[in-house]
């Protein structure tokens, strides 16, 4: 195999996909080894540095994809500013090296636990330069806030991983950082418990930007619900949240739990992890699924989102056996297909080699238009291909 | 504004796609007396004006679905229709088109508290949506001025924003799921109660593609608690950079307000005369809203009238009544209807980098003078979403061409300063033919192949967004 392709500009990554004499495989720092890596010549972002422009008064930074979310993160810092949906660093979890850049944030469309009050990766990219499988340098959106002007090609390449084309640079909305934050914590004795309570929270008029399940040592569980702000707005809201929610179970104050709800450092032992998009109320019914086929072995649950992202996950010994394990995994995709929704395979050695889905299949319509779009994009069809099937 | 010659041949079909449509509609469904195809002749960009072939009132997925398939058929154009509140222009027909409106399809599907959603049909208003969840204290966000009339469909086509969109985003942000007929009459599901997608974002794509790709007639929209109040700060500034200058200190501070709406001198002195809200003397005036409990409202407005007072404001006006709040309002509330009474106008909606403002200010206040026609500056500036309200006389011959002119020479500097040429109208006819100032030939291509995959035949709204020239080979196949 050649060595891997680290293009310094455009030029060079247009250059570089036109001479590609097969398929590519593309990745910014390879943190998320998620889906079915392609064969092929590596190509890089990670050589498309910088940050191109940055105007706190407009709330706005463009950089170039390779650009670390690091060096991102200190940029904002200095004008106390944050990317508010606060990606999830998915190298603990996963177990990987290497740099979390912003094309990869972008290309796999990565928010945190605050995407259920501001929105997704998705919702914050403003306008996006890529070169599609063609070698075709394109742009599309712009850097200002609102912009309708032509289809919004944006958000098709968010969560496109590389498939559509190589993202070389990424316009950014961001937000100020609040002044202080507090965490609610909601001892609960079960799951329907704990999502009847962050609909509540969700539900009440407080700006909530995180609602999440935790588990303490001893493994109770318990919710816990985020409000951010100015220090007497954090203070009413969090009396008035108690008050709403004490009916649920004993409540504390809890010092800052988040970084572990949004990279889950404890999953990094676990042999198989789902990532899992439902209606929160439906996060019950494939919780009650999952009770069923591992009685006798049991799994993780954490929820996010209120109930409407899971992470389902088990263990070497909940794994099993490899046919346990591909019961679980169809079952998953099948009843997230009949509740509406997604599963997705996040990593797992048992399955890793197993010619399964390792994203939720699509319907027969929606399959035959990505397919289309996909010919229009890649007409080679070189750019990690298979990468999300 | 050039539209493309109708097809002759389609239009000889008329009696016979008419008794088609009949066979699959109510009766009262299909309209074809040309004393009636009148009433869909224009949307709220009236100065193109154009009657349908034939328009039809579909109130269900099925109809629309047949609607379609007998349209794929014949190869009879298809302009989707909401509630014609479009002030670009999309909803425009050509004497050959079967104008689609799905303003029958109000109904709500279903409300579910829990998971904060609503399905609505898609003819359904937008303020109707937020009536719908009223009483449990629901609202649904986005928030365009049209909103007592748009319908959910057209919101859905333009992405459409709102004054409220700083803090709750647009139409894109608050949509999660669609039900959406396909050009040959194919009923698809995309997304639904859940977040995000897991195959490629085909809902993103949707949203904002002015009818161009499917009929969308089903809406799945995310619902919010209503805040506990909200109250404004009007601040008024004798000079535009002062208060551009200001609008950027409230955003860098870290409060974020849910509306900062600007209005330059000649707006205000219009909307004074018109609506005597009580505006004073000044350059620029600015209303800035939070919300909250009452302490919250107070802390915030506290803060935010602090970074004022730094900026030496002619007049500094904290609401302290509800009854003050809308007397604040007011003057904005009514500006299009206030620049209405004084002269017919044209209203752009380019944006731009907020840092930007001054310079285009005062830029446009030059093209204001090169042209011999008022302009009244009236936006939201905290997004930096302009709408510049360019006032002529439409009974004087070559005002309304001089009009275009300068509003393509003001959209034209937005670009130039970085940023667009629509912010939450939609390019519609109006902007089509500025397309190839913001995007290069190829950033074009790549849209049009997009239209390709959904709409090979070029059916659907074919005159719209993309300059006729550009997309002549397709709409000709």
């Amino acid at each position: 195999m050649s060595a891997p392709l680290f293009p310094q500009d455009e030029a060079e990554l247009s250059a570089a996909i036109i001479d590609a004499a097969g398929p590519l495989q593309i990745l910014g720092g390879g943190t998320r080894t998620i889906g079915r890596i392609s064969e092929g010549q590596k190509l890089s972002t990670a050589q498309l540095k910088g940050i191109v422009l940055y105007e706190p008064g407009a709330l706005t930074l463009v950089a170039k994809t390779g650009t670390s979310i690091a060096d991102i993160v200190t940029a904002l810092a200095a004008e106390n500013q944050k990317l508010a949906f606060e990606p999830m660093d998915h190298r603990i979890m996963l177990g990987t090296e290497g740099t979390p850049t912003l094309g990869g944030v972008m290309a796999a469309n990565v928010s945190g636990p605050r995407r259920i009050q501001v929105g997704a990766a998705r919702d914050f990219a403003l306008g996006v330069s890529f070169v599609d499988g063609s070698g075709r340098f394109l742009k599309n959106g712009g850097r200002v806030m609102k912009n309708v002007t032509g289809y919004d090609l944006v958000k098709l390449m968010a969560g496109s991983w590389g498939t559509l084309g190589v993202l070389s640079e990424v316009a950014l909305k961001v937000l100020p950082v609040s002044e202080t934050q507090a965490t609610l914590k909601i001892h609960v004795s079960y799951w329907d418990h704990a999502v009847a309570c962050m609909s509540a929270a969700l539900g009440t008029p407080f700006d909530v930007s995180g609602a999440a399940t935790v588990r303490d040592a001893a493994g109770g569980l318990g919710v816990i619900i985020r409000v951010e702000g100015f220090e007497a707005s954090i203070r009413y809201r969090m009396t008035e949240l108690k008050a709403r929610l004490a009916k649920f179970g004993e409540t504390e104050e809890i010092s800052d739990p988040w970084a572990e709800v949004k990279d889950l450092p404890a999953w990094a032992p676990l042999d198989t992890v789902w990532k899992v998009s439902v209606r929160p109320t439906d996060a019950l019914n494939v919780i009650a699924m999952m009770k069923e086929l591992q009685k006798d072995y049991g799994f993780s649950c954490q929820l996010d989102w209120g109930g409407g992202l899971m992470w389902l996950g088990l263990d070497a010994k909940q794994a099993r056996d490899l046919p346990a394990c591909i019961q679980v995994h169809t079952a998953l995709q099948g009843a997230v297909a009949q509740l509406g929704g997604h599963a997705t395979l996040m990593k797992s050695d048992i399955l890793s080699e197993q010619d399964i889905p390792h994203f939720q299949p699509l319907s027969r319509p929606v399959e035959m238009i990505t397919q289309t779009l996909r010919g229009k994009f890649d007409p080679r069809g070189i750019l990690n291909p298979g990468r999300m099937n | 504004m050039e539209m493309p010659q109708p097809n002759s041949e389609i239009l000889l079909k008329k009696a016979k796609v008419a008794a088609a449509l009949r066979a699959v509609l109510p009766h009262d469904a299909v309209i074809d007396d040309p004393s009636e195809t009148r009433a869909y002749e224009c949307d709220a960009l009236t100065a193109y004006r154009c009657p349908p072939m034939i328009a039809v009132l579909p109130s269900t997925t099925q109809q629309v679905s047949d609607v379609l398939k007998i349209c794929h058929r014949e190869g009879v154009p298809v302009v989707p229709r909401g509630s014609g509140t479009s002030l670009a222009g999309g909803a425009l027909p050509t004497a050959d088109c079967v104008i689609l409106g799905v303003a029958k399809m109000s109904q709500v599907l279903e409300t579910d508290y829990e998971n904060r959603l609503i399905r609505v049909q898609s003819g359904r208003t937008n303020l109707s949506v937020s009536g719908a969840v009223e009483e449990e204290d629901f609202f649904y966000a986005p928030d365009p001025s049209s909103q007592l009339a748009c319908a959910i469909a057209g919101n859905i086509a333009m992405n459409s924003g709102g004054a409220h969109c700083l803090k709750y985003g647009v139409t894109t942000n608050n949509l999660l799921g669609v039900t959406m007929v396909m050009m040959d009459g194919e009923i698809v599901e995309i997304g639904g109660g859940h977040l995000d997608s897991s195959g490629l974002d085909i809902l993103g794509i949707i949203c904002g593609s002015e009818g161009q790709l499917g009929v969308v007639t089903e809406a799945t929209l995310r619902i919010l608690p209503k805040p506990e109040g909200a109250r404004p700060v009007m601040i008024a500034f004798d000079s535009n950079e002062v208060a551009g200058a200001c609008v950027a200190d409230i955003i860098k501070a870290g409060v974020l307000p849910v509306a900062i709406e600007f209005m330059d001198r000649p707006i205000i002195e219009i909307c004074e005369n018109f609506a005597k809200a009580g505006y004073p003397e000044c350059e620029a005036l600015l209303i800035v809203e939070v919300e909250g409990s009452e302490t919250e409202i107070q802390d915030q407005l506290d803060r935010i009238c602090t970074i004022a007072q730094k900026h030496n404001p002619v007049e500094l006006r904290q609401s302290q009544s509800d009854a003050e709040s809308a007397a604040i309002w007011l003057g904005r509330k009514s500006a299009f209807g206030a620049v209405g009474q004084v002269a017919d106008y044209m209203c752009l909606d380019g944006t731009i980098p907020v840092s930007a403002l001054p310079e285009v200010l005062r830029r446009i206040k030059e093209l204001s003078k090169h042209y011999g026609l008022r302009v009244g500056n009236v936006f939201h500036a905290g997004d930096g979403n302009m709408h510049p309200l360019i006032m002529f006389d439409a009974n004087k011959e070559g005002d309304l061409e001089l009009c275009e002119a300068m509003g393509a020479d003001v959209l034209r500097l937005c670009v130039e300063v970085g940023g667009c040429l629509t912010g939450e109208h939609g390019v519609g006819i109006e902007k089509r033919d500025l397309m190839e100032d913001q995007y290069s030939a190829s950033d074009l291509e790549i849209q049009m192949a997009v239209k390709d995959v959904f709409d090979p035949g070029w059916l659907l709204n074919p005159a719209k967004v993309f300059p006729l020239s550009v997309s002549e080979s397709r709409r000709a196949s």
